[in-house]
């Protein structure tokens, strides 16, 4: 077999991967949240950050192909080694206490994964393929969130994904080998806080354009 | 206070007849200064005075380096306390009354041989996959021809406490035994005389351990947590990069 197939098919490879596509996923949500908090200055400033990404023009479209490329890559071997894993305890505890190493990010890694990659296909839907030839795309999302169903749906989604990049963001480092006794509580703390910041950026974002503007 | 305490336990019991579940036992007047190895010992000696078959469970050393000891008690690898094995936990740290669940570690690597033993012998295939320094034969190097700082041999020592037990693999949620080949490709690795076959060893313990059913580490670190001797996940990123040197460069 092929080295480099032998290498990302290993247990270790496929932790190269997601740790690969998740850091990336990390920084785009990074670009995302810078983004969109000029949702929280008012419709001009938002939409003027809009005209201004669009401007990018074919560099948004290799951008979002190498996203989706990621996506299919994070999703595919993240169930594969969920499905690996289910496998290598064919008979589960009867009685299982957890010694404090797991989180509830952690521990819902799986879960929280499957969930999102149905927000994100909620949210592609709702704010993506939509016609914008009559109306701006404030006027989409101020359409969608004057509904308390997807002002609860987008906090509820965004609070999911915190939990996953409060694992993912420090995991990655450990997984890429990225990782010492002097950089270990620096990572945990990066993590937590970037976790925190995807939470109240992104989440307080339907609560603002539903009750504020 | 009481010297003795009673206590109810669930066992798992499991033979080749017998496809596996719980067994109730009464364990009456159990010195708290003894282990929970000795109790299990009480407990089997009115097993065999009654005519029944006593509970099978591993052990050897009975003082926690040996690693082959080890059950699952109240759903924690080697119990409730940190940093101990099965026979280093003392029946103080239980309460009178109490009921202990005791299960074999499980992992579909760890096949339930009978009760509480298991088969721990893939371990023992993957240290003969590359665990070792080849050493060629002669006169012995003098001892302190290779000058090794006190930090290396230090790291090396942490990741070499490792007993072999398998508590990480019976810990993790998803049965890997990465902390257990992280700890030994790291103890090698650390020092001079393991730098010649570092990526030799890190391709074939890997590949290995893969071929024969642990699960993925999704860094949760309940090994490092349960490991009776402390060792730490650092030693898995080790492991991941002398695994990616082996197969990148």
């Amino acid at each position: 077999m092929n080295w480099f197939i032998e290498t990302i098919s290993s247990s270790i490879g496929k932790k190269l991967l997601m740790a690969i596509t998740g850091a990336s996923f990390i920084l785009f949500l990074m670009i995302h949240l810078i983004g969109n908090l000029t949702l929280y200055f008012g419709k001009a400033v938002f939409l003027s950050y809009v005209a201004h990404l669009h401007a990018l023009g074919p560099l948004i479209v290799a951008v979002e192909i190498m996203l989706l490329i990621l996506a299919c890559i994070h999703v595919t071997t993240g169930t594969f080694l969920f499905f690996q894993n289910l496998y290598a305890r064919p008979r589960r505890y009867a009685v299982k206490r957890w010694a404090g190493g797991r989180t509830i990010g952690s521990a819902t890694m799986p879960y929280s994964g499957f969930i999102i990659l149905a927000f994100i296909v909620l949210h592609l839907s709702n704010f993506h393929f939509v016609d914008l030839s009559e109306r701006t795309i404030f006027d989409v999302i101020s359409t969608h969130f004057s509904s308390m169903l997807y002002v609860f749906i987008y906090t509820c989604a965004v609070v999911v994904v915190a939990f996953h990049v409060s694992h993912g963001f420090w995991s990655l480092f450990q997984s890429l080998g990225a990782n010492n006794n002097k950089y270990m509580p620096l990572l945990r703390v990066l993590g937590l806080i970037f976790a925190v910041s995807v939470a109240i950026g992104f989440g307080f974002i339907p609560s603002y354009v539903r009750f504020m503007i | 206070m009481s010297r003795t305490i009673n206590l109810t336990l669930k066992v798992w019991r499991q033979n080749k007849a017998n496809p596996g579940g719980f067994e109730t036992y009464e364990a009456r007047s159990i010195s708290k200064d003894m282990s929970f190895l000795e109790m299990l010992d009480v407990v089997n000696e009115e097993l065999i005075v009654a005519g029944k078959e006593p509970i099978a469970f591993d052990h050897d050393c009975r003082e926690g380096i040996c690693g082959m000891c080890g059950s699952v008690v109240n759903g924690r690898a080697h119990g409730h306390m940190e940093k101990t094995t099965l026979c280093q936990l003392h029946m103080r740290h239980f309460s009178d009354g109490d009921t202990v669940s005791i299960e074999p570690w499980r992992a579909r690597a760890f096949p339930v041989i009978k009760d509480l033993v298991v088969d721990r012998s893939t371990l023992d295939e993957i240290i003969r996959a590359g665990g070792y320094v080849s050493v060629n034969t002669g006169g012995a190097p003098d001892a302190n021809a290779m000058p090794i700082p006190t930090e290396m041999a230090e790291k090396a020592f942490n990741a070499a406490a490792c007993i072999g037990c398998g508590a990480c693999v019976a810990a993790c949620p998803n049965a890997s035994a990465m902390l257990f080949v992280g700890a030994k490709i790291s103890h090698l690795s650390i020092l001079p005389q393991g730098r010649p076959e570092a990526a030799k060893r890190a391709w074939a313990m890997v590949t290995k351990m893969d071929k024969l059913g642990f699960g993925n580490c999704s860094n949760e670190t309940e090994c490092e947590a349960e490991c009776p001797k402390g060792i730490s996940i650092l030693e898995i990123a080790r492991m991941n990069r002398e695994f990616f040197k082996a197969a990148f460069f």
